[in-house]
């Protein structure tokens, strides 16, 4: 990964503000680059019109790829991982290896892929399979609704943005911690994000369809890495809410009411059928402490 | 299954998902205000979700059967405490990860 000092240059080429051509406040600014601001700087002085340049508009991408890389690594172990067993679970079953590729791309949700391979395996009913997608992808709703205001404002990459939230993108792009300081810019930063995530599931496929029958090492346990993924950003909310131990109820209702609601249902419904029982506790409950939780917010902002 | 009938079977299963993923944007879209209700679910729905989904990762483990769910148990405290440890993201999930695949292959 390149150094940050090479974006920080690159950062400084973008004309400054009313002081256009090389006196920007540096004294000893390589001659190419005041050679870039001034080929950059408007022609009218008095006009503060400013066309952002390719060069800022390029460190711009690639901060925000910076930033967004780091923050996949996780996505892309269990992607590959999981991309991994889909595919070879589609080849085993008999379907041609672009299968796994194609769907993984168009269709992107692990859970819903898993069940296709049964669907495809057995006889045509679309009807069944559009309501089964819409059961298992009733979740993606509340991310939704999550993401309502975060994706605001999203231009053309929106509904890009839209159509990658898988559980693992919602999680990394709701929990990220993008610094304002540093430039980064959150639209192109979710879009790294949800772009590379889909890649690794993509390429996890691939190399799934393509290589999965050579694969004899015992990799048993990797997909873990999932699991651990949604347990440390469960963590960092949990720890962002309050660590106060006297105060877990108050501080932990939402945590709380998502675990304990969601294992409820799973005692009740059992593993194939317990979701949307789960979503309908959760969202009830989170209803009915509307009024004590707005309450109690408002006297934290007093307090402040 | 025809190819034609497994096409529309993919279509159909693209259709749905799409269907959810876009629908609360489409309901409530960039030219109204949310309504005050749905901006309380935003800010308080992804906690809870969190949760939702680690016991959605962990539905199919038995606490009767098998190795009674000791290896997700000890794997997730691990993961805790290496976060309240470091509070850091890749180092919990890869003690977490390490410490299940080892579990899983002594059990």
């Amino acid at each position: 990964m390149p150094s940050g000092g090479f974006f920080v240059r690159i950062v400084n080429v973008a004309p400054t503000r009313r002081t256009p051509g090389i006196h920007t406040g540096r004294k000893q600014l390589p001659k190419e680059y005041a050679r870039l601001n001034q080929a950059a700087a408007p022609v009218n002085e008095g006009n503060i019109v400013q066309a952002e340049s390719p060069q800022s508009r390029r460190s711009r991408i690639f901060t925000a790829l910076r930033w967004a890389v780091p923050n996949t690594i996780p996505v892309l172990t269990g992607y590959l991982f999981l991309g991994l067993t889909y595919g070879v679970l589609m080849t085993t079953h008999g379907f041609p290896f672009w299968l796994p590729i194609v769907t993984a791309l168009v269709i992107y949700t692990g859970s819903m892929e898993f069940l296709l391979v049964g669907i495809l395996s057995s006889s045509f009913n679309p009807l069944s399979a559009f309501l089964t997608a819409v059961v298992v992808g009733a979740r993606h709703l509340f991310y939704g609704i999550a993401m309502l205001g975060k994706y605001r404002n999203m231009g053309w990459k929106k509904a890009y943005l839209i159509y990658t939230t898988s559980d693992e993108t919602f999680s990394v792009n709701y929990s990220a911690h993008i610094p304002q300081d540093q430039h980064v810019d959150r639209g192109w930063f979710y879009l790294w994000v949800s772009f590379l995530d889909q890649m690794y599931w993509v390429v996890g496929s691939a190399a799934g369809g393509l290589f999965g029958s050579l694969i004899t090492v015992d990799v048993r346990g990797l997909d873990f890495v999932m699991t651990a993924m949604f347990m440390v950003i469960f963590l960092q909310q949990w720890f962002q809410d309050g660590t106060s131990p006297r105060r877990i109820l108050p501080d932990h209702v939402c945590e709380l009411i998502g675990v304990l609601g969601s294992l409820a249902a799973l005692l009740v419904f059992g593993p194939d059928r317990f979701m949307i029982p789960a979503m309908v506790i959760i969202l009830a409950a989170l209803l009915a402490i509307r009024r004590p939780w707005e309450r109690r917010g408002k006297n934290t902002e007093e307090k402040r | 299954m025809t190819w034609q009938q497994q096409l529309i079977t993919i279509l159909v299963v693209i259709l749905g998902t799409v269907a959810t993923r876009f629908t609360p944007y489409l309901v409530f879209s960039e030219t109204r205000p949310i309504p005050p209700v749905i901006k309380y679910l935003g800010k308080v729905l992804a906690p809870a979700v969190f949760g939702l989904l680690v016991v959605y990762c962990l539905r199919n483990v038995s606490v009767t059967g098998g190795s009674h769910g000791v290896p997700e148990l000890v794997s997730l405290l691990v993961v805790t405490g290496l976060y309240a440890w470091k509070r850091d993201m890749l180092v919990p999930m890869a003690g977490g990860t390490l410490c299940y695949m080892v579990l899983i292959h002594l059990m």
